[in-house]
């Protein structure tokens, strides 16, 4: 590894490994963890200090359920999960491929960090409107979206939804409570906090979920979603998903000295949860206690999930150039579908087979969709998108300067 | 007094009675911001709002412009119309990002599926002491953004159809109010004696619902030798200097910045052949610039001398320098005679 030194008193922090170091963390011990219990879920925010510091986890690293969070599912729904989880990370594996071969600009997998959105979607309702970032496809998955009208978005081809406005992965469907994605990192957070607020105002019983990666809770927007959904009390969960990656940014940078991410919910007097992001029961039972919580007055919960980034930030990024090569592979919490795999197979419900058999379904069915999408367009294919369509939707009627540019493009 | 349901109002009376309109006529209307609430504002626009529809309608926020505006964003995604107020607009850059980036273009990205039907209120202009934090006019940062509306009244009437046409739009509005016309016109020379709306017929304001289109200027005064472009406090100024000069001017009131009426503007300066440009932003990249282009490209065979603009100075708005900042009644008299020469 290259010397970088540092001659001044200013102090930078750097991760603890990076290319050429053998990275080890032996030193996390898991089964030390702290393994805070599960309380009322509208206890006081402050008695989730040791939540807001500890570790959320309800199943060990080889399946076995253990603690107070086990929220008990059916093992139907854990096949479910498993089922979605599996289906979110084969669509990424076909869609980064196609991207190789030019079919669309850009992708991002979310390889590693699937409980988090899928167990999240299984353990709200689905009138309750998400405010994802770009890794949270799984609520697409599991709210049923057809694989079909993602790749469509993807691909920009004819039979986009958004007729090409939006680059890869910025899906916006409302009826599956997905709200449309930013490329500006944040700023969905306070907006969630605002649906929320609405949500309250009009009486429903319906809340909002925010998901954010850990490196943009440096932005303003987050603070002011913690501040606005503590002040106006506001039925929300901000979901902080802590991969340990912003590209090439490791966690430090946004978290400075601060011991977790989930601990900065505590200074706003917001109930705060740190899970293990790669436990696909904690997530479902730690959700379901944070909606629970704001379902019946409780205001919002901010829940840290712990997990890492297995794969590049996207298609453009190549993680080799700042971390070590073998770090996913060594992580210590394990893989979220290998985890609950074990856990069914535990319960009695499920076996290898069954898994290999699913996963070569789930196979043909990715496949077979993708040929139909691609045979609709790609990005390498001339468009068919009508060019009329980019002067519509930038207000609610085309106005007289949009019309005037429009015959000068001559259409 | 209460005339044919007509009402002699202020600009903030008239303000404050379009949003009393539109709360009474719409539960899905409510207004936040710093200070809004118990208080009713710094400048007193959401005064008895609170006490009238309730608390839950007209509250106060913590201070946190992008706060304010992304909680209206997804609010107004919701099916909500959010009334904001930014305290000041020299107080907006925080909230910019938001309003830029995710109130004007959600529509476009989610291609109609989520839309912002909000209305952003906040105070613009100089003239009252409020040195550079107090006293900007930041419109041509917004005039410049895909998806967003900018509108700026010059009166109680205008005001008053304008915000409830804002309130009622499915897009978002930024309405700017220029506060030194809150309580008068005012000629641009500050040691002139103070008017007020009192007894200004545009001060007779109808207490009911009524709305004014955008993308319509407005005639302030009809004239034959020269346009005059302006809008918000620099129309009483055109007005005093046209009155000082003597000019057969026609004086604009554009009123709606994004839609513009360039239909209006070019009718006018193809009558006129000479076009003069009044604001009080900075001058370079200003709005100004904007209506340059267009009138050249559009007038160029008529106009008889080139266009000319009165403008703020390149400089932050300073505290004791104002009034040589400010381009007041003698900078817009004295561009009107050298415009009319020969």
């Amino acid at each position: 590894m290259t010397s970088r030194k540092n001659i001044s008193n200013l102090f930078v922090p750097e991760p603890e490994f990076r290319p050429g170091d053998l990275p080890d963390y032996s030193s996390i011990n898991l089964d030390k963890e702290q393994w805070p219990g599960k309380p009322d879920p509208l206890v006081d925010a402050f008695e989730t200090e040791a939540h807001a510091t500890g570790l959320v986890r309800a199943m060990k690293l080889n399946g076995e359920v253990y603690g107070e969070w086990n929220p008990e599912l059916e093992p139907d729904v854990l096949i479910m999960g498993l089922r979605n989880m599996l289906l979110t990370r084969i669509v990424d594996k076909r869609m980064f491929a196609m991207q190789r071969q030019g079919k669309l600009s850009f992708y991002m997998k979310s390889i590693g960090e699937e409980a988090i959105s899928v167990a999240t979607a299984m353990a709200l309702r689905d009138s309750d409107m998400v405010f994802p970032t770009y890794r949270q496809q799984g609520i697409l998955m599991t709210r049923g979206w057809p694989v079909l009208d993602l790749m469509n978005q993807c691909l920009s081809n004819k039979a986009d939804r958004l007729d090409g406005k939006a680059i890869p992965i910025c899906y916006s469907v409302r009826d599956k409570g997905f709200y449309s994605i930013s490329g500006n990192l944040g700023t969905q957070t306070i907006q969630a906090v605002g649906w929320a607020m609405a949500c309250a105002y009009k009486g429903t019983n319906d809340i909002a979920a925010t998901f954010t990666g850990e490196g943009a809770t440096a932005e303003g927007d987050f603070h002011y979603a913690l501040n606005f959904a503590s002040t106006y009390r506001a039925p929300v969960i901000i979901n902080v998903v802590n991969n340990q990656w912003a590209i090439s940014t490791f966690q430090g940078m946004a978290a400075g000295q601060s011991r977790s991410f989930a601990s900065r919910g505590l200074g706003f007097g917001l109930a705060s949860l740190r899970v293990d992001g790669n436990d696909f029961l904690a997530v479902y039972a730690a959700v379901q206690w944070a909606a629970q919580r704001a379902r019946n007055g409780g205001g919002a919960t901010v829940i840290e999930h712990f997990t890492y980034r297995k794969e590049g930030h996207s298609t453009s990024d190549d993680p080799s150039a700042y971390r070590p090569k073998g770090e996913a592979k060594i992580w210590p919490f394990g893989d979220p579908i290998d985890r609950l795999k074990e856990h069914l197979i535990k319960l009695g419900k499920w076996s290898q087979e069954q898994q290999d058999a699913l996963i070569d379904e789930l196979k043909a069915h990715v496949l077979e969709t993708y040929k139909k999408a691609e045979s609709l367009g790609t990005l390498a294919t001339p468009t068919d998108i009508n060019p009329a369509t980019m002067f519509e939707q930038v207000f609610e009627d085309v106005p007289t300067h949009l019309r005037r540019q429009r015959q000068e493009l001559g259409i | 007094m209460t005339k044919d349901g007509k009402k002699q109002m202020n600009m903030i009376e008239a303000i404050r009675s379009a949003m009393d309109v539109k709360m009474s006529q719409d539960p899905d209307v409510l207004v936040f911001g710093e200070d809004v609430g118990y208080f009713g504002g710094v400048f007193r626009c959401t005064a008895g709002l609170q006490e009238k529809h309730g608390l839950h309608r007209c509250f106060d926020t913590p201070i946190a412009e992008g706060g304010i505006i992304g909680a209206a964003v997804g609010m107004g995604a919701y099916g909500l119309r959010p009334v904001v107020e930014i305290q000041f607009a020299d107080y907006i850059y925080p909230a910019y990002d938001q309003i830029c980036s995710e109130a004007a273009r959600l529509r476009y990205r989610s291609n109609g599926e989520f839309t912002a039907p909000l209305t952003i209120r906040t105070p613009v202009g100089g003239g009252i002491h409020g040195g550079q934090t107090h006293s900007q006019s930041p419109e041509a940062l917004f005039t410049h953004i895909a998806g967003l509306k900018t509108i700026i009244p010059s009166n109680p009437y205008d005001a008053k159809g304008l915000l409830i046409k804002a309130i009622e739009d499915n897009d978002p509005v930024l309405f700017l109010e220029p506060k030194r016309l809150y309580n008068g016109p005012f000629s641009g020379d500050p040691h002139m004696p103070a008017r007020n709306w009192s007894k200004h017929e545009l001060g007779l304001v109808p207490e009911g619902h009524y709305t004014i289109d955008f993308e319509k200027a407005r005639t302030h005064r009809a004239g034959t030798d020269l346009t005059i472009l302006c809008y918000g406090t620099m129309v009483w100024v055109a007005e005093a200097a046209v009155e000082a000069t003597g000019v057969n001017a026609e004086i604009l009131d554009l009123r709606s910045l994004m839609p513009l009426d360039l239909e209006a503007i070019v009718q006018s300066v193809n009558k006129t052949g000479r076009c003069l440009i009044l604001h009080e932003a900075t001058r370079t990249s200003g709005f100004g610039a904007e209506l340059i282009a267009e009138v050249q490209q559009h007038c160029f065979y008529a106009l008889e001398k080139p266009i000319v603009r009165v403008t703020g100075w390149d400089t932050p708005y300073p505290h004791a320098l104002e009034w040589e900042y400010f381009p007041g009644l003698e900078r817009c008299s004295d561009a009107i005679v050298r415009i009319m020469e020969d």
